[in-house]
């Protein structure tokens, strides 16, 4: 066995470990600690994913030597693999990027505490994207769940903590429906690693026994996964969490923690299940039906918004419901461009939260609507991310949003019956898209009025006032611009990493 | 209808009962500490279904002591592993969401969710 492939399991490790390490740290030397943990953790993803690319197989590590059906299993493939690289990427730049946020709005005694919660996250999400074990995923789903609840409630008032006990009553809903799910499961198939489910997954298949539990249990897997990543009926806690928690916490929440419980669903859907089973049951069809109504009336809702911060979250609902489309379709290329929307829509969206709450910080601290008048001129970095984050979200040309728009509409064409509620719901959805994002846009690029100006006294802000938060934002650009115009290879590798998931 | 399963299996059934109303007490009751009791009876009727599920009347835990050694004497002990494991994530999160309560408590007085919801609207924070 190569050393590389020891590293998933010391990245889910290192993160755990340093979670009660910052909690004896000072606020400063924890918030580098953390950098440097991120980054580790990073490049050693790095080094499995060009691992598995060379060696074109997926890797099983047993955990404690015990072999299959009794241990507990990581397995590593390309898909895994590029999915840690890109969390850890994400999760850098969102921390980075919302330094001198938290510093202002954080207690400095409970800085640390702040750097807890984001390893503890940080190795529930490698942990959910490396493990085979059914169970262990339950687990670290409910870890995940506090630190997220820790991250919205760190930053102490009303809103928050209200915000924190919804987030966690739907969280809670959602887990219970889950670890129901794994229950049925298990008392019909009699494992809990996933590639020993399929099999007798597939036996029950053929034969035809038990029928009714298996659909039972799949029901109640995708629609608590469903519920816990804010799908639409659903998605109530949504606006408070993100648009009152300080912005990292929003950033990572939107980017990567709802997109860590699609990632397990998408395990289940694939490894646990099997894609021929899934696809004849009636599950991806409700899944479709909600993903569709999710993006029509999160836009709608988001249209109807005047908070900056709250509209980008609702914008969250209508991309998390694209995903869900793309898993309803019930096609492997269905199934390809949610993976590349689960990408660009972290990329994107965290890249919104950060230059958006760098615009309200030159425009007096409001997030209202009409205070932002001329912000782009105000902080000329911020003003620039904005605009490529609304475009990629509309679906411009070059920008991730158009690759993942297109290969949804060549997804949907040629489907029997989904091919048309499809095609409309993607052009209706890009239309409200624009009507919202772009009447942003202008607004932050409308002159103000000279006598306004005078009366308000907004401060300006330079890129080198800010430099960590400028690099965060122009390095989410350029993730953003490689996702749109490099898709090719990055398809590809998600390709070739979807057809070895199984 | 065929009622005789459910008759045979009627443990299960009551499992899945308790489950119900866990669940729909978390979802609809106002009252946060009502919610937090819906949630201990969801998660128990969880560990219940569990631990039926890995008993078999007639044998059992599986701990070696007079040599035997037949598959047929024991029962499965990873259920009950489970639902250790799921004792402990209960545990945590009734901690979790009972501190967010005494927090709740603390600033608004009251244990009602709609209310604290409505008097954050007039606040207009």
């Amino acid at each position: 066995m190569e050393f590389v492939q020891n590293f998933p399991f010391i990245c889910i490790i290192l993160s755990l470990f340093s979670g009660p390490l910052s909690s004896v740290l000072s606020g400063k030397k924890a918030k580098w600690w953390n950098a440097f943990v991120i980054t580790a953790i990073g490049l050693m993803n790095i080094a499995v994913l060009a691992f598995v690319v060379s060696t074109g197989e997926p890797y099983v590590y047993r955990m404690g030597h015990f072999s299959a059906p009794w241990g507990n299993e990581i397995r590593v493939g390309i898909l895994e693999a590029v999915m840690a690289v890109f969390f850890c990427v994400t999760m850098l730049l969102c921390m980075l990027g919302g330094i001198a946020e938290r510093e202002e709005e954080i207690e400095e005694s409970k800085q640390n505490l702040y750097y807890i919660m984001v390893n503890l996250l940080l190795s529930s999400l490698l942990a959910l994207i490396y493990t085979n074990d059914l169970f262990t995923a339950y687990v670290f789903v409910e870890i995940n769940t506090i630190s997220a609840c820790g991250l919205i409630m760190i930053r102490q008032n009303g809103r928050t903590i209200v915000a924190a006990t919804r987030y966690m009553i739907m969280s809670l809903l959602g887990s219970g429906m889950l670890l129901l799910g794994i229950c049925f499961l298990y008392s019909i198939t009699g494992h809990l690693l996933m590639s020993n489910i399929q099999q007798a997954v597939w036996n029950l298949h053929e034969t035809g026994m038990y029928q009714v539990p298996l659909l039972v249990a799949v029901g109640l897997m995708s629609v608590g996964l469903a519920v816990k990543s804010a799908l639409f009926p659903f998605h109530g806690w949504l606006p408070d969490a993100y648009g009152y928690s300080t912005v990292s916490s929003a950033a990572i929440l939107s980017s990567l923690v709802s997109k860590g419980y699609i990632f397990l669903l998408l395990k289940i859907f694939y490894r646990v299940i099997g894609f021929e089973v899934i696809k004849d049951s009636k599950v991806i069809h409700v899944l479709f039906v909600f993903g569709i109504a999710g993006m029509i009336i999160g836009s709608i809702d988001a249209i109807r918004e005047n908070s900056i911060r709250r509209m980008i979250a609702y914008s969250s609902v209508a991309q998390i419901g694209y995903i869900y489309m793309g898993f309803g379709l019930g096609t492997e290329l269905g199934v390809l461009s949610s993976v590349f929307h689960i990408l660009c829509h972290a990329a994107t969206k965290a890249l919104l939260f950060l230059s958006a709450s760098s615009l309200t910080e030159v425009s007096g601290d409001s997030t209202s609507f009409f205070d932002l008048t001329g912000a782009g001129y105000r902080n000329k970095a911020a003003g620039l991310a904005f605009t490529v984050g609304s475009l990629s979200m509309v679906g411009f040309p070059m920008l991730g949003g158009f690759i993942s728009k297109i290969l949804f509409a060549q997804a949907a064409v040629g489907h029997a019956y989904k091919m048309l509620p499809t095609l409309i719901a993607l052009a209706v959805s890009t239309i409200l898209n624009t009507v919202y994002f772009l009447k942003t846009v202008i607004r932050i690029y409308t002159p103000m009025r000279s006598e306004e100006k005078k009366e308000k006294q907004y401060k300006l802000v330079t890129m080198g006032q800010q430099p960590v938060k400028s690099a965060a934002l122009l390095c989410f650009v350029a993730l953003n611009l490689v996702l749109g115009l490099f898709s090719q290879p990055i398809l590809t590798l998600l390709e070739r990493g979807l057809s070895m998931f199984a | 209808m065929n009622f005789s399963n459910l008759i045979n299996n009627y443990e299960e059934a009551v499992a899945m009962i308790l489950f119900g109303i866990g669940f729909s007490n978390l979802l609809l009751q106002k009252n946060l500490i009502k919610k937090i009791i819906g949630l201990n009876i969801m998660d128990t009727a969880m560990y219940l279904f569990l631990a039926l599920k890995g008993y078999i009347a007639g044998r059992k835990a599986p701990i070696v002591v007079d040599g035997v050694q037949s598959v047929e004497a024991y029962i499965n002990p990873i259920p009950a592993g489970l639902v250790l494991t799921g004792i402990v994530v209960s545990v945590s999160v009734t901690a979790l969401m009972l501190s967010l309560t005494i927090r709740l408590y603390r600033r608004y007085h009251t244990l009602n969710l709609d209310e604290i919801t409505t008097r954050l609207e007039k606040e207009g924070l």
